[in-house]
């Protein structure tokens, strides 16, 4: 493999990891300062506990993810130099602002952490809402940057290809921030929404019919609920988004090889470049037009109207969005099953169905972030920055890469799986020790 | 008087943001130094207090570096480029010491009853903290000597070229050995009440001392040879604080033989200082010499001037932010009752 190849599996494995950390250092949180605040509010020891639970685990996520965030920032200059020689001066200030979240993250999940006997109940609750603030504006500056790479704006290139003018507010908030970053906001809060629901419902189902598994599971699913309807609509704006911004990207994600009017939307298939079509798929006459421009006769550009050196993969592409479409509907209706059975029975529903639906839940949404992001980031190949930039021309000349990547894979597998078997184990203790307060 | 540019007052700025980075996250590099080495009838007390110490704020202080790198590549974007091309080993190697060292503190922290100190994890950690300070010096070694060639921002020297000579390897021990230094007089301060393990503590401090205090003498003997270009550096414009940093030395071993355990580490952390900041304005207007310099290789102004202002802004929440975490765990006060971070 060459370098640039090797380099985007580097890459992308880092991202692919890091996401799912990141993700619960945003949601997390927000869950925690919501379960102390009620707790406080209402002198409910049990959703004291759930925040006690939950902070443990998090002690060791938000670590696991700030060790493989400090992984990216160092890959961006490793791994594609050339990149960060043209760009930083242009879409590095949202990464500024974005350290100094991360300083805000870090001081007070410090003091959250080690400050519940050092601290007044109330300010210790104080100390969650910056965590739950700068989470969410660390997802957002950061998307900031991505978003620049998909519409680069806020610079001027001579024409030797030298910078000549930079805007970098311009950069930051340069057109696909506005769908990107929303979209990735509330994803952070579905992923984290449906995970903590899949562990207490995979608690249900084991027996553990206590209040920590009911109120866990509640919370998990309101958070949830709301966020994957806000998911739908700010997904649709980004895509409605592409449609105009990044033809080549909204071609390969519908699968659409020939530029036509009315356009119909295919799900699933295979497209075959080679025979310029979309296989097995099924189509539903004009669905695309319509959705992409609000008429039925819209016109839609097909790959076939792009060079093919200027076109991403349309398998890869297409793929991931139907993958997270479909994903994220299915965890949707999930959602709307759980809250109508709590609303008709005024109970947490424990139907043995619904509850293994919501154990896959957890990793569907997960799925559905990532599918997302495959889109977002095969979407823009061949081009690092759109339209600027080939990432061909980007990545380093470094010796070894094929060394380090293997490596980076050993890592991760050795974290994820070290993480996982820790917090199975901080559960089970908690279980053994929490029967007192359980029983209440 | 004289006018800073704004590229060079943002050098500055990162400049200050290393410092403290190795005034902080140094010392809990070496402070996992301490947990590897742990050794006599308290070495569980050692090690209790080594995470004692570090645990509400080593994720804080490890931001230190993300500020440096996103502030370098915004800022400095060519500079940035060919540090990660040129220094891609040796940082590959740190990174990956990095993600061991925080992973396993957090791993041990958070499910201790689960991971002990004797696990692999526990050795994991020891080992990352001494393999991450040590590579980043020899980083340091190789931008300081001048072995990074650039012509025109395009690295034309190897990948092998600065980090891998003797003098490198002086001075990653050395940065390994003024960690485990820092770390081991904040120990003496946070364990003023625990008689034995300030004992403990105040005899690693020594050996640390006399450690770092040899490395350097050997790396400033190897530099006259190696890279005159370093030594001239250093007895140029950096001489009032290299000289400070000789007649300090001392003084901060004084401390420590004496056991006064605050002067100790207020002598320590000058010295760090002093010696960042010689090697800052012995290369000064250089970035990575001999060939990028700081207004050579800057953003353009209107990048530089808008990062004054997300600077001013973060730095306006941050630094209150920051007083609050190290009053809350590091003022004078007894020692943290070690089951507060276990609810």
């Amino acid at each position: 493999m060459d370098n640039a190849t090797l380099a985007r599996a580097t890459m992308g494995t880092s991202l692919g990891f890091h996401i799912v950390f990141a993700v619960l250092g945003v949601g997390l949180p927000l869950l925690m300062s919501v379960a102390e605040g009620l707790a406080l509010l209402r002198h409910d020891e049990a959703w004291m506990q759930l925040a006690r639970r939950w902070s443990r685990a998090f002690g060791i996520l938000f670590a696991v993810g700030a060790v493989s965030g400090t992984v990216l920032s160092f890959e961006l200059g490793l791994l594609w130099p050339r990149f960060m020689a043209f760009s930083g001066a242009i879409f590095g200030l949202p990464f500024t602002a974005e350290g100094f979240a991360f300083f805000i993250e870090a001081i007070f999940l410090g003091l959250y952490l080690y400050g519940w006997n050092r601290l007044s109940p109330v300010k210790h609750w104080l100390t969650s809402i910056p965590i739950a603030l700068s989470g969410a504006a660390s997802s957002l500056f950061v998307v900031m940057a991505n978003a620049w790479m998909n519409s680069p704006a806020g610079f001027r290139l001579g024409p030797d290809g030298l910078l000549l003018r930079v805007d970098p507010l311009a950069a930051a908030l340069n057109p696909s921030t506005a769908t990107e970053d929303p979209h990735m906001l509330v994803s952070a809060y579905v992923v984290t929404g449906f995970l903590v629901a899949a562990v207490y419902a995979a608690g249900l189902l084991r027996g553990r019919d206590d209040i920590f598994h009911r109120r866990g599971l509640a919370a998990g699913m309101a958070m949830a609920a709301v966020a994957i309807v806000l998911a739908g609509i700010t997904g649709d704006s980004s895509a409605r988004f592409i449609y105009g911004a990044q033809p080549a990207k909204f071609a390969a994600m519908e699968g659409l090889y020939q530029t036509q009017r009315g356009a119909p939307i295919t799900l699933g298939g295979i497209p075959v470049d080679s025979q310029h079509r979309i296989l097995y798929g099924i189509q539903i006459p004009k669905a695309l037009s319509f959705l992409a421009a609000f008429d039925l006769n819209a016109e839609v550009q097909g790959l076939d109207s792009f060079p093919p050196d200027r076109r991403p993969n349309p398998v890869l592409v297409h793929l991931s969005f139907d993958g997270m479409v479909g994903l994220g509907t299915f965890i949707g209706l999930l959602a709307a099953a759980f809250w109508l059975g709590v609303f008709r029975r005024r109970s947490i529903p424990k139907r043995r169905l619904l509850l293994w639906g919501l154990v896959l839940a957890g990793p569907a949404s997960v799925g559905a972030m990532e599918a997302g992001w495959f889109v977002t980031e095969f979407g823009r190949q061949p081009w690092i920055v759109y339209g600027i930039m080939r990432t061909s021309q980007a990545a380093t000349s470094a010796p070894a890469l094929g060394l380090t990547f293997a490596i980076f894979i050993a890592i991760y597998a050795a974290l994820a799986i070290t993480t996982g078997r820790l917090l199975l184990l901080l559960a089970a203790r908690t279980r053994a020790g929490g029967r007192v307060v359980s029983n209440e | 008087m004289f006018l800073m540019s704004s590229a060079e007052i943002v050098a500055g700025i990162l400049w200050l943001a290393l410092t403290a980075y190795a005034v902080l996250a140094g010392a809990d590099f070496g402070g996992g130094v301490w947990d590897l080495f742990a050794s006599g009838q308290r070495a569980a007390e050692q090690r209790a207090a080594v995470a004692e110490a570090m645990g509400p704020v080593w994720e804080a202080n490890h931001v230190w570096l993300i500020f440096m790198i996103t502030g370098l590549f915004t800022a400095f974007p060519i500079t940035f480029g060919v540090l990660g091309l040129a220094l891609f080993l040796p940082f590959t190697i740190a990174m990956v010491g990095i993600v061991f060292r925080g992973a396993s503190f957090a791993f041990r922290a958070h499910g201790r009853d689960a991971v002990g100190p004797r696990s692999p994890w526990g050795m994991v950690f020891g080992v990352a903290s001494v393999v991450t300070p040590f590579f980043l010096g020899t980083a340091v070694a190789a931008v300081a000597s001048g072995a990074i060639r650039a012509p025109h921002g395009q690295l034309t020297s190897g990948f092998l070229d600065g980090w891998t000579t003797p003098l490198a390897v002086v001075l990653g021990f050395f940065a390994l050995a003024i960690a485990a230094y820092l770390a081991a007089t904040y120990l003496m301060v946070e364990n003023e009440r625990r008689p034995a393990l300030l004992a403990d503590f105040r005899r690693r401090a020594i050996a640390a001392a006399l450690a770092s205090g040899v490395l350097a003498l050997t790396a400033l003997a190897i530099s006259a040879v190696e890279s005159p270009r370093l030594l001239q550096s250093l007895t140029g414009r950096g001489l009032p604080l290299f000289v400070l940093a000789l007649l300090n030395g001392p003084l901060a071993l004084w401390a420590v033989w004496r056991s006064r355990p605050r002067i100790a580490r207020a002598a320590v952390i000058a010295q760090v200082v002093f010696v960042l900041w010689a090697w800052a304005a012995g290369q000064w207007p250089y970035l990575v010499p001999p060939d990028l310099t700081i207004s050579g290789t800057a953003a353009p102004d209107s990048t530089l001037s808008a990062m004054f202002v997300v600077i001013s802004i973060g730095g306006l929440i941050l630094i209150p932010s920051l007083w609050l975490l190290f009053r809350v765990f590091k003022a004078r006060n007894p020692p943290a009752d070690v089951e507060s971070s276990a609810p």
